[in-house]
């Protein structure tokens, strides 16, 4: 049974309303409701194809690109329905960055990298750039291994170190959401790891979204958790009491391991 | 009997496998053949190209190159004209064809409506395939005189005064010229630019994408900072492409230039073409140092294109080692 009713949970940085997503004539997502808890790490488990990402894409409307992929109903942003077709895009994805399943470094140098996004919205000085470059690696815990090579490609580093990369991009902009989709999946566990630390230093600044294959994961690191099925939300709420106690037959079968 | 029966297949295994060692080593022979041919015909071609040009390299040696000067009655015989002709038509037409290529394989990656995007992608492959004598008599009698009419004069009038630029619109209004040429060799090049360009852009990972969107960018912003950069190797070659093209271009270019064995500094006035020489001339060309300038001009063209192939190469590698990857 789908979970129509909402769950009101804190402070919620997002607030997603009756949301329904197509591609084409296929319907992706049936009437979500859910709440997304400001300063939270809230994780979207369920099994390929459920709708997990699709739904996180929603919430920067990164299906924009993509003609014939389109939402109806409400997210909610700072009181603005994201949603809205006169919404700005490109300021819903400054305030929403997004980081993705196989790390993405810009064909540029690694300082670059970062000061590139953070170009487009800001003017700032050479020494303030600097500094916003060292303080967004620094939060994505990778400045001491990349400090001496500011100026070499971002494309020189290991996939870990480009995922973190990835994410001091997205931190740099400061932006007030940052959505991860399946950001560990193509990396090695000690780097995996590493990711897992920082999502979790990160939500002291940041709402953090994040969907992920692996349920000791959102175990692991999410406040909330909402499990999805074949685009249905079937349960959403706080992760200790989903994975302890789940309420829906669906959910439980789906953590014990019985299908999915 | 019984030991026959269990021989005989053993026999025929080897005697298969060793059929197949033989079909293995004439079809890698065969092909290797085939492989052979292209450098064969390139060493073919070159050699014969020096060989025929010997009298003319002899008679002016290495000035051969910067004799302004292409005079049959004299029997003096220089490459200047017709290289800088080259050249300059040219780079004028990637001077057009590039920026316009460029916003063609843009449109079609990023903005394009998809009901648009094929009917527009097989135009400009037709436009491809459309035979350079085509273009030629185009730009001779529609496009020449309508540029004579209503462009050459504006431009000239507008640009006439301004220094140093004011000399490349002086004289006659003619329609033909090595403007004009230029501006045909755009239009025959721009279809190849663009399909290149077109082609390139589609191999960037659209997660790659996505996540430059994802910091906010706008469609230019992604195609000018990161589309570009990571496509750079093949747009290169793909400008590449043009220029080797637009530099042996013949029929088209000899139809507009003007065929006028001289430099004057403005792109209104006629000139000529390597290619366009070659067209012009070999016809009638008496044996002896006539030919064998032509033969000349011809191993200049080749070295020129050479030098193109080679040098975007090295534009490539240079570009990638920088890259670190």
């Amino acid at each position: 049974m789908p979970a129509t009713s909402v769950q009101i949970v804190e402070e919620a940085a997002l607030k997603v309303r009756n949301l329904d997503f197509y591609y084409g004539d296929f319907k992706g997502l049936n009437g979500i409701n859910l709440d997304i808890a400001r300063h939270k790490v809230t994780a979207f488990i369920g099994p390929s194809g459920c709708g997990k990402s699709t739904l996180l894409r929603t919430f920067n409307r990164m299906y924009d690109l993509y003609p014939g992929q389109r939402a109806e109903g409400e997210i909610l942003f700072n009181g603005n329905n994201l949603l809205d077709r006169k919404q700005d895009v490109n300021m819903v994805r400054a305030k929403i960055g997004m980081v993705f399943q196989k790390p993405t470094p810009f064909p540029m140098t690694i300082y670059e990298n970062i000061a590139f996004g953070v170009r487009l919205y800001e003017r700032l000085s050479p020494s303030e750039m600097g500094a916003r470059v060292e303080w967004a690696l620094r939060k994505a815990a990778l400045w001491d291994e990349v400090k001496d090579k500011l100026q070499q490609s971002g494309l020189s580093l290991s996939g870990g170190q480009q995922q973190r990369l990835c994410i001091a991009r997205a931190v740099a902009v400061k932006p007030e959401v940052v959505l991860l989709d399946e950001p560990t999946s193509a990396l090695d566990p000690i780097s995996t790891a590493k990711v897992e630390e920082l999502v979790d230093e990160l939500k002291a600044d940041y709402t953090i979204a994040i969907v992920t294959h692996n349920m000791q994961q959102a175990a692991r690191i999410s406040d909330y958790t909402a499990f999805m099925y074949l685009g249905d939300l079937i349960e959403f709420g706080k992760t200790d009491e989903l994975f302890v106690q789940p309420k829906a037959k669906q959910t439980e079968d789906y953590i014990t391991g019985r299908f999915g | 009997m019984h030991e026959a029966a269990e021989v005989a297949p053993v026999d025929l295994h080897a005697a298969k496998i060793r059929v197949f060692k033989l079909q293995d080593m004439i079809f890698h022979k065969v092909t290797l053949l085939f492989a052979l041919v292209v450098l064969a015909g390139l060493a073919g071609i070159l050699v014969s190209l020096a060989v025929e040009a010997m009298p003319t390299l002899r008679t002016f040696g290495l000035s051969f190159l910067w004799r302004n000067v292409w005079s049959v009655p004299d029997d003096e015989y220089g490459a200047l004209i017709a290289i800088y002709g080259t050249l300059v038509s040219s780079f004028i037409a990637l001077l057009i064809a590039v920026p316009v290529s460029f916003g063609i394989a843009l449109f079609l990656t990023e903005t394009c409506p998809a009901w648009l995007k094929r009917p527009l992608g097989t135009a400009i492959e037709l436009l491809a395939g459309v035979p350079s004598i085509i273009y030629g008599i185009w730009g001779l009698f529609i496009f020449a005189p309508l540029f004579a009419e209503h462009v050459q004069p504006h431009l000239q009038k507008v640009l006439g005064d301004v220094p140093v630029i004011g000399a490349w619109f002086a004289g006659p209004p003619i329609g033909i010229g090595i403007l004009t040429a230029g501006i045909v060799l755009s239009l025959m090049v721009i279809p190849f630019v663009a399909s290149v360009m077109r082609d390139v852009f589609e191999t960037v990972p659209p997660v790659l994408k996505e996540s430059v969107y994802g910091v906010g960018c706008t469609t230019w912003e992604v195609v000018w900072n990161i589309v570009l950069p990571y496509t750079r190797v093949g747009v290169i070659g793909g400008i590449m492409l043009g220029l080797g093209r637009a530099l042996g271009e013949t029929m088209a270019v000899t139809f507009v230039i003007g065929n006028a064995n001289r430099i004057t500094g403005s792109l209104f006035s006629p000139g000529n073409s390597i290619a366009s020489v070659l067209a012009n001339e070999f016809g009638e060309a008496d044996p002896g140092l006539h030919i064998a300038s032509l033969f000349a001009l011809g191993l200049v063209l080749f070295v020129i294109t050479f030098i193109v192939l080679a040098a975007s190469r090295w534009l490539i590698a240079r570009g990638t080692a920088r890259q670190g990857r």
